[in-house]
């Protein structure tokens, strides 16, 4: 039976990966999670320095999901290449680096940083609905998405994922300009811009008013913007929101996802990305699927 | 080292209008100390984030929880019954470091419901202590546990017992002393307690609470401002989860 999967000639033990920012870069859960089991891991976003994020709370849980708006806290590039790596470099996983910035030269400076390093894959993150400038002003507009991939696969060392956001109006358009800047492949969805007010004490929930909102209430969102994005571009797409079972994860290949990410459910189950992995076994055992790419996009 | 599994609910008890003891029977009691905490889950699918507890006390192979209803999850804890399962994660956070209060006076202060973890404190401090609680009213818990092992003073709200106002009224009005504290309440009183400490010369271990999401240092959502650089980030963040609860008042913006 095949489990691996190609992601941009990459090839992945199993398609079960973490969502970036759920899962630190690995060493908080690798106390529970054998990292060797898992098709790769995405790290938190890594700037071209340290990042202190945004004012507490940063956390709100709401119905079947959670609000957050960490604001891309990280330890900046210097300290990510000589702590996180070498400790993820020790299992037998992908790696896969998300990068966040404020403006185009910051993502090309990392991105250049990290082209002589021990990375399999880059994930540029034009999507964090929490940070005021870069980030999402790179992902609601079609053009400026297709300049900052360019931009950045000129001095990438390895193959560009762009992380999009399900925060616009045609996700297939978005797609398809980061597809004709040259990236490798497309992730999505980050999260869905959201809000919580406090009704007893009348302030908002969390301290940046808005923050991304993920877990299962978004997966159908997700599942169909996975769908059309794979319907519409060539390059493999990246399925996430909301995944918390194999079930979930196989809604997402099943609609064009070559593989997955699993976040939010990592806060609720520890287990879960290994319990993903052994599910999908599971359900090709009991379906008698040989290979999982027959299953990728199988449902149109 | 820290696992999630399913515990059996020993009882279930109701101390005060809100605040509920609950004893849990799990392995994660032999590795606990006091001042940890555990992430407890809801069975209900649409509540996915774990709501963090503070260790009453923790016995052979059981654990207390005294919690407070402050929403439907706990609401959903205060109605299990002796011999429901429940999703326990933990023991998560450092502890309170008591090797520190050897050959020391030290004061165990504890607001509302930051007062359960100093009975654990309490009973296993063998020196010399001063208990001083802040409650809301004349309807108090965990006094009689906590007046076992040591001098115990009052301070409520609307004043229906022992001194009117705050711990630190409390103190005063007393006239008590330590050489050392070990604090845990809400932010306003963790801000007294500090100023307290710094005008009197003493060092404040207090226990930080914030919303969380993960419980062990990887998602970042329960940071506080600090005064060094942390040593994840690289900022001045702390994660509470994993670099606390506990803290030198020092180390910590309030």
């Amino acid at each position: 039976m095949n489990l691996s999967v190609d992601l941009a000639g990459v090839t992945l033990k199993n398609p079960v990966m973490t969502a970036s920012g759920t899962f630190g870069s690995g060493e908080e859960y690798s106390e529970f999670v054998d990292l060797g089991r898992l098709g790769a891991v995405v790290t938190k976003g890594v700037a071209k320095v340290p990042w202190p994020g945004n004012p507490t709370p940063r956390i709100a849980e709401t119905y079947g999901g959670m609000l957050n708006a960490i604001g891309l806290q990280n330890p900046g590039i210097d300290v990510f290449v000589k702590r996180d790596l070498p400790f993820l470099r020790q299992f037998d996983t992908k790696v896969v680096v998300n990068v966040c910035g404020r403006t185009t030269e910051d993502y090309v400076e990392v991105a250049e940083r990290l082209s002589g390093e021990p990375v399999d894959l880059l994930e540029i993150n034009i999507s964090c609905p929490n940070v005021k400038e870069g980030g999402i002003a790179f992902g609601q507009k079609a053009k400026a998405a297709e300049a900052i991939t360019r931009a950045v696969k000129e001095k990438a060392g390895q193959p560009v994922i762009m992380k999009l956001s399900p925060n616009v109006a045609d996700i297939g358009e978005m797609a398809k300009a980061v597809e004709a800047g040259g990236a490798d492949a497309i992730s999505l969805i980050n999260t869905l811009t959201g809000m919580k007010i406090d009704v007893h004490k009348r302030t908002f929930a969390l301290a940046n008013k808005t923050g991304g909102l993920s877990g299962p209430a978004v997966k159908p969102v997700a599942v169909r913007m996975v769908y059309q994005a794979a319907q519409a571009v060539k390059i493999p797409v990246i399925g996430m929101g909301g995944i918390r079972s194999a079930e979930d994860a196989l809604e997402f290949i099943l609609a064009g996802a070559a593989a997955v990410s699993v976040g939010t459910a990592n806060f609720h189950n520890p287990y879960v990305t290994m319990e993903i992995v052994d599910g999908i076994r599971e359900y090709m055992e009991r379906y008698g699927v040989s290979d999982i790419r027959e299953l990728i996009g199988a449902v149109r | 080292m820290k696992r999630k599994e399913s515990a059996v609910v020993l009882s279930q008890e109701c101390l005060a209008p809100g605040i509920f003891s609950m004893w849990l029977s799990t392995g994660i009691a032999e590795e606990a100390v006091p001042g940890q905490f555990v992430s407890l889950y809801s069975r209900d699918g649409s509540r996915l984030l774990p709501r963090p507890l503070s260790l009453c006390e923790i016995g052979e192979g059981k654990i207390r929880l005294v919690y407070r209803v402050a929403g439907a999850g706990t609401a959903e804890f205060s109605a299990l019954k002796t011999g429901d399962r429940i999703s326990v994660f933990g023991p998560l956070g450092n502890g309170f470091p008591l090797e520190e209060a050897r050959g020391k006076r030290v004061f165990l202060i504890g607001g509302g419901i930051g007062i359960p973890p100093m009975v654990e404190i309490a009973k296993r401090l063998s020196g010399e202590k001063v208990l001083v609680m802040g409650y809301r009213d004349e309807r108090m818990f965990l006094k009689e546990e906590l007046e076992q092992t040591g001098p115990f003073f009052a301070a409520t709200e609307d004043g229906s017992f022992g001194t009117k106002g705050n711990v630190l009224d409390a103190v005063r009005e007393n006239g008590l002393s330590a050489d050392l504290i070990f604090a845990c309440g809400p932010a306003p009183m963790l801000r007294a307690v500090k100023a307290y400490a710094k005008e009197q010369g003493i060092p404040a271990w207090i226990s930080m609470e914030e919303r969380m999401a993960c419980g062990i240092g990887a998602c970042l959502g329960c940071v506080c401002e600090s005064r060094d650089v942390d040593g994840h980030s690289h900022v001045k963040n702390k994660r509470i989860c994993k670099d606390g609860p506990v803290f030198l008042a020092e180390e910590v913006e309030l």
